[in-house]
């Protein structure tokens, strides 16, 4: 009789034993998103959307390295219940500020003395002065004299054509 | 390193030979760097020539002849050297100044001080002042 009266409980409690484990395995896309946004909280600048376990990050980092940091710490919540990423997180481009450095005294220098010699175009790179266009005869001597008192590592003339 | 100096031997004993002070001759990356102060123009004017003779019109590049003139001082006069125009005096040391006058070609002006070896300021005898580009001017001895 006893026994009888306990077989409901029994079957319960067997029943929520079953069901416990699978309720664990299956966390809501609320709690993933919990412990998703305490993985993303690092990286300013990223948000993300968890629907059926699967998680879309998307925003604006300052380097590839920012996202792809991102996009592992969400991966290693596969036990938190996330079944995969998608990386929509777009890097932010470099200024272009850092491309164009400032004209220094040798390239100055060189836009001074070649002012007066109208075919003749000299650029400088590294400290070397390289010369191309035409030129008189006469005037080979001034504009060599003026690069050489630039005091560059070497004036290369030699794509110079002498009229 | 020999075959240079050996291609410029007669340079390189011009320059050791002619009163250069402060003569400096060496070799990096296959050119062969050459400064000093000569003791004149004419001084100066040698060395060129001689560059000159040995790498015709200065293409070959494995030279770098820096040399100035030790008579190029405040208060010398200064000739004119340009081609054939007249030479801009300007504002400040560069391209970039405004121009606030000229000096006629074969012009003798006062050289007044040096803003760096390239901009020397100068007056001429209608008493304009302001920088010409040192390389077309030329200490009367």
């Amino acid at each position: 009789m006893q026994l009888k009266r306990m077989l409901p409980a029994f079957v319960m409690a067997t029943a929520l034993a079953v069901a416990m484990p699978s309720c664990k395995s299956k966390p809501s896309d609320a709690d993933i998103q919990t412990k998703v946004q305490t993985a993303i909280s690092a990286t300013p600048g990223v948000s993300a959307d968890v629907k059926d376990g699967v998680v879309t990050l998307s925003g604006l980092v300052g380097s590839e390295s920012d996202k792809a940091a991102v996009e592992t710490a969400v991966n290693n919540l596969k036990d938190a219940g996330v079944k995969s990423v998608v990386d929509n997180i777009e890097v932010e481009p470099a200024p272009a500020a850092s491309v164009a450095p400032a004209a220094d005294a040798l390239t100055q220098g060189v836009a001074d003395a070649t002012k007066d010699f109208p075919g003749i175009t000299a650029t400088v790179s590294d400290g070397v002065i390289t010369v191309t266009g035409e030129i008189e005869q006469s005037k080979v001597k001034t504009l060599k004299a003026a690069l050489d008192a630039l005091n560059p590592k070497k004036t290369d003339m030699s794509q110079v054509k002498v009229k | 390193m020999a075959a240079l100096q050996d291609k410029y031997k007669e340079l390189i004993d011009a320059v050791n030979t002619s009163g250069v002070t402060g003569a400096q001759i060496n070799e990096s990356d296959g050119v062969l760097h050459i400064t000093g102060t000569a003791p004149s123009a004419d001084v100066k004017n040698k060395l060129w020539d001689i560059y000159g003779k040995i790498d015709p019109n200065f293409l070959t590049g494995d030279v770098v002849l820096n040399v100035n003139v030790a008579t190029a001082v405040a208060g010398a006069k200064v000739k004119v050297v340009t081609d054939s125009t007249n030479l801009n005096i300007r504002k400040g040391p560069g391209t970039d100044q405004p121009i606030v006058g000229k000096a006629a070609h074969g012009e003798v002006i006062t050289l007044v001080g040096k803003a760096n070896e390239q901009w020397w300021l100068v007056r001429t005898n209608d008493g304009e002042e302001g920088y010409s580009y040192a390389q077309y001017l030329t200490p009367v001895e």
